[in-house]
């Protein structure tokens, strides 16, 4: 059932641009409205207070101006959206209850093959719903929670009214009022205190139709001396026309507790991807994001971690990626809010064939806020002279007792390099990658052996056909 | 004498449009090993550099056989998997590589074929014994904060792994001490035989106490003005360039040059 990506658009090696033709059960027509809010509220059957949550979002939406600065996002047609998607009617609680058409395409993704081999629970999520969902058993008995944030809004409400929103408030900015108006999916984890989840949990998210808008919102918890790693995944087909995905995530790691989040994302090219990411750190606490954007047409997102409390220590690592017509505009925040914090971001790009990347980042001390360290790493490699990179960091500092270090670099992937691995037998081809997967190693490290496997793939894989 | 592994006939080479040889004559046979000297700018590291095939380097006129075959035409990864090699003057860094891993995926694509684990790390440590370098050497990434010594030894170690015909040692000397040098040499003087042939360039004499040639040539301004056994290494060391320009090289700078 599922058409090849080839011919919907050709010229591309972008491998998962197939989609299955459309066989929904519910799916709410083009352009928004708040009978649409309303509608997609009751549908699921919400609690009064999430529906007026929505609605005052999307007043928030209506009234905020779209973002001057960052990527250009003038183009996005709101009206021209479909905002929410119901693909089957029930969730799969094994891959045999999800409808066969979805399931293949999740196998072709190797989502189930995973699940077998490395993974503590697997969430996958096609269009604006959790159409499969599953958690190893032992994790259940401990009382860890890992669900879809519609299930745990339904079976934990007062955890989720006591949280949600509070990290990220609806009138954040633009697009998150968008998402907290027309929110859908997404993961609900709460790790009880002291449990550590050794493996990781991961979600997977699919954009199938055509101009789908998906608006996941993902909830963790981690509550004292607690450890969870979620990994998240995401692709979509290639159309013509773009499709918008943005998501809101947030983090709170409570004292002791460290969180770490992982994205490797790998959308097609007309994918907006704009999402918010924020993090709360307390006393001793940890929050750690990996953030691997590649695809998109545009990304515009800048994972957040909020030093709250004396001992909290948060960190990004982040790679982003871009080729022609594609824009990232990536980075991290950073908000020491309380003394004795400290941070580090490190975040490597990679552009090529006119693509452009961005580095935006903010690292900020409040008063009051003494020793405090933080450290911004960015490097940047381009591998042609049509590629375009930029750094924007910001400090905004008001302590004295501040350490803060910056460190940015630029290079070109040199002719003397690349002579020099041929030299010793290697195409230009792999010689290139072997540069460019050098580049990225310090990020690669840290994912768990899989991932690190993908990502190389991955990058491999944008970067053929960038040398002739 | 055996037949010429590389023969250099008439080579003139241009870099960012000046001309730097101007008629290059030499050639190496199988399993020799000879020695390039000559004094700076005389276009030693030119001549390597064009024989690996750096695109900065533009050939204009004359040809290299490469085991009777033309070598001009192959990339430089090409040359490589035919079985030549330049020990670089000054080896890039690639960070985020480590040499172990660099030296796996080299030896897989000059060999063309994937290398047994268990054979690799066997060769690794051999090598690595010669070269008196420490296990953990190889983790580190490639020429990445290597000093002098350490990023000419690397250099030694992958051609050892890499086992060529043919090996161009450019200034391999240069930025050496004295044990450094001596251990360097061992390596060279371990691989080089019937099996390898070694074309040693060089601006001093020093490192030829360790290594000895059968052959010696002096490129003087792009040419090789003299070519000679073992003892122009010991007129050079007591006479210097001076008295071998004057009496092999040029009239003046555009005379023309008659074979050496």
């Amino acid at each position: 059932m599922a058409v090849a990506a080839k011919d919907v658009q050709s010229g591309t090696d972008y491998k998962f641009g197939f989609h299955d033709e459309e066989d929904y059960v519910f799916k709410s027509q083009r352009g928004l409205n708040e009978q649409i809010i309303r509608d997609i509220s009751a549908h699921k059957k919400e609690p009064e207070w999430m529906t007026k949550f929505r609605l005052r979002a999307y007043k928030h939406f209506l009234n905020r101006p779209l973002p001057n600065w960052g990527g250009d996002v003038s183009d996005i047609d709101f009206d021209n959206i479909f905002y929410y998607i119901k693909p089957a009617a029930e969730q799969g609680k094994t891959w045999g209850d999800v409808p066969e058409y979805i399931k293949e395409t999740f196998d072709k993704l190797g989502i189930p093959e995973a699940e077998r081999k490395f993974l503590a629970g697997v969430s996958a999520q096609y269009e604006s719903e959790v159409v499969y969902h599953s958690i190893r058993e032992d994790l259940e008995k401990m009382g860890v929670v890992f669900t879809d944030m519609d299930t745990g809004l339904r079976e934990h409400g007062d955890v989720v009214k006591k949280y949600f929103g509070t990290v990220i408030p609806p009138n954040d900015n633009k697009f998150a009022s968008l998402n907290s108006a027309v929110w859908s999916g997404g993961s609900f984890v709460w790790v009880p205190a002291g449990v550590k989840v050794e493996i990781p949990l991961q979600a997977y998210f699919r954009i199938n139709a055509e101009n789908m808008g998906q608006f996941e919102r993902t909830l963790i918890i981690a509550e004292p001396g607690s450890f969870v790693h979620y990994v998240e995944g995401c692709t979509a087909p290639i159309y013509s026309t773009d499709s918008l995905h943005s998501a809101v995530v947030e983090l709170i790691a409570l004292e002791g507790a460290r969180i770490r989040y992982t994205t490797i994302q790998n959308w097609s090219n007309n994918v907006y991807n704009l999402v918010t990411k924020r993090a709360l750190a307390y006393r001793d606490a940890t929050v750690e994001w990996v953030d691997c954007n590649l695809g998109s047409k545009l990304t515009m997102k800048y994972p957040a971690v909020y030093l709250m409390e004396p001992g909290a220590h948060g960190e990004v690592l982040s790679v982003a990626m871009a080729g022609a017509g594609q824009h990232q505009d990536a980075g991290a925040k950073m908000v020491h809010v309380a003394p004795n914090t400290t941070s580090i971001i490190t975040s490597k790009s990679i552009a090529k064939g006119g693509g452009r990347t961005t580095y935006r980042g903010l690292v900020k001390a409040y008063n009051g806020a003494h020793d405090v360290k933080s450290k911004v790493r960015c490097d940047a490699l381009l591998m042609d002279d049509e590629s375009q990179s930029d750094t924007y960091p910001y400090m905004d500092i008001e302590d004295e007792k501040v350490d803060v270090g910056h460190e940015a670099t630029v290079s070109k992937v040199g002719e003397d390099q690349l002579f020099y691995l041929m030299s010793r037998g290697l195409t230009e081809a792999e010689a290139t990658n072997m540069i460019v997967n050098g580049f990225i190693e310090p990020i690669a490290k840290e994912l768990p052996m899989e991932y690190a496997v993908e990502l190389n793939r991955l990058v491999q894989l944008e970067m053929s056909g960038s040398v002739g | 004498m055996s037949e010429p592994s590389l023969l250099i006939d008439n080579l003139h080479v241009t870099v960012e449009g000046r001309e730097i040889l101007r008629g290059v004559n030499l050639t190496v046979p199988r399993g020799e090993t000879h020695a390039l000297m000559g004094p700076n700018g005389s276009g030693k590291s030119t001549l390597a550099y064009t024989l690996m095939g750096h695109p900065k380097y533009k050939v204009t006129a004359g040809k290299v056989l490469w085991k009777g075959q033309s070598l001009l035409d192959l990339t430089p990864d090409q040359r490589a998997k035919s079985g030549l090699f330049l020990a670089f003057q000054y080896p890039v860094t690639v960070p985020g590589v480590s040499m172990v891993n660099f030296l796996r995926q080299s030896l897989r694509a000059v060999r063309g074929k994937e290398v047994a684990v268990r054979d690799f790390r066997k060769d690794l440590k051999s090598a690595m014994d010669v070269l008196k370098m420490d296990n953990q050497f190889v983790t580190r990434y490639l020429n990445d904060g290597f000093s002098g010594g350490e990023k000419k030894r690397a250099e030694m170690l992958q051609m050892a792994m890499l086992k060529p015909e043919m090996a161009i040692l450019d200034e391999t000397d240069s930025g050496l001490d004295i044990d450094a040098l001596r251990i360097v040499s061992e390596g060279v003087n371990s691989l080089a035989g019937p099996e390898l042939g070694v074309l040693i360039i060089t601006h001093y004499q020093r490192i030829l106490n360790y290594i000895k040639p059968q052959h010696v040539h002096v490129l003087y301004r792009g040419r090789v003005i003299v070519s000679g056994g073992p003892e122009l290494v010991g007129r050079l060391e007591n006479e210097g360039y001076d008295n071998i320009i004057k009496e092999f090289g040029p009239a003046d700078d555009d005379a023309p040059q008659a074979a050496a």
